[in-house]
């Protein structure tokens, strides 16, 4: 199915809940509210045209800018061979989203890795914790306003530069 | 009364006790089964058949406590470097420690990575670092044999104490 008669049953199924939709470029997305978001997913698996039934990836984007955070769904159908790409834009003070967990239990692990990494907050996640960084690790370092600690558990995060140009 | 030794000069040797000791340890030095990232393909290959380690008396042990040498090859992330300083207690003394390529040296090409530890000496004590990205097998044998000339040079007998140990004992 071509991407923009997917975004069609999305439109026709969920007025008012999804937007901007982008059809000419590689993967093409569009908006989901992000109230609306775990209903959009689970109508996107279960409908007999679409299947999506592979989340093949779930990230995060920051804006500092617009003061918000992004989190994609990339979605793909094995049985259609057709790919979609969900955006949902977040405040960034307060990046809260339910769960896409109980859709895809692919989302457990993805989620955890956009927590770790943007501060995310998946409500309703089972087990919302670090996946990659250390547990007592302070921040969430794919922010563009992170700053890096002096030091980590006793170790010095400094170093003299080698090359004075790689500092920028 | 004859002396000994004139009376078996191909059998006996005279040497120090310290050199003997050193001797032994040189041409034995277990290193840890120990690979963090693409030097350890590196490391594997110069315990392999074409550069052959095993020629020195190095080959490889799957635990600190057997080992007397500490190959750090790749990147050391925050989060392994707690584990690494763990394996280097672990090891029984007296212990070396080499340094393998660009990252453990300083963090290398991810030096200004949040999440990557800017060189091995940040927390344990490093004795040869063999520079490279990676360094070949011919660099990480020259690096061993660097730490067989720094063994024969140790002295077990009479320790002088290092000035910090000295400072705290007066």
């Amino acid at each position: 199915m071509e991407t923009k008669d997917i975004y069609g049953r999305l439109e026709q199924q969920f007025p008012g809940k999804v937007a901007d939709f982008k059809g000419d470029v590689q993967e093409p997305c569009c908006k989901v509210d992000a109230q609306a978001i775990v209903e959009v997913c689970r109508f996107l698996r279960d409908d007999p045209g679409l299947k999506f039934e592979v989340l093949s990836d779930l990230t995060g984007l920051d804006w500092p800018k617009e003061e918000k955070i992004q989190v994609v769904y990339h979605l793909y159908s094995y049985a259609q061979k057709h790919q979609m790409v969900l955006k949902v834009d977040l405040p960034r003070d307060n990046p809260k989203v339910a769960t896409t967990e109980g859709v895809w239990k692919v989302a457990n692990w993805f989620e955890r890795e956009v927590y770790d990494l943007f501060g995310v907050i998946f409500e309703g996640h089972s087990d919302l914790r670090r996946i990659m960084l250390p547990e007592d690790w302070v921040g969430h370092p794919l922010r563009k306003d992170y700053v890096e600690q002096e030091e980590y558990d006793g170790i010095s995060t400094q170093r003299a530069p080698l090359v004075e140009k790689l500092l920028r | 009364m004859k002396p000994l030794l004139n009376s078996l000069p191909e059998t006996v040797f005279t040497t120090k006790v310290d050199s003997l000791l050193n001797w032994g340890r040189a041409s034995s030095q277990w290193y840890m089964l120990f690979g963090l990232a693409c030097c350890a393909i590196e490391l594997m290959q110069t315990g392999g058949p074409r550069a052959d380690l095993d020629r020195f008396g190095a080959v490889p042990r799957a635990t600190p406590r057997q080992s007397d040498l500490m190959i750090v090859a790749g990147t050391l992330t925050y989060k392994m470097a707690k584990r690494t300083k763990l394996l280097y207690d672990q090891m029984p003394d007296p212990k070396y420690v080499i340094s393998m390529g660009s990252c453990s040296n300083c963090g290398g090409l991810f030096q200004l990575a949040y999440s990557v530890c800017k060189g091995v000496d940040k927390i344990v004590p490093v004795d040869v670092y063999v520079p490279g990205c990676p360094p070949r097998p011919e660099a990480l044998t020259e690096g061993l044999l660097r730490i067989q000339d720094k063994m024969m040079r140790e002295r077990w007998l009479v320790k002088p104490s290092r000035p910090a140990e000295a400072a705290a004992q007066a």
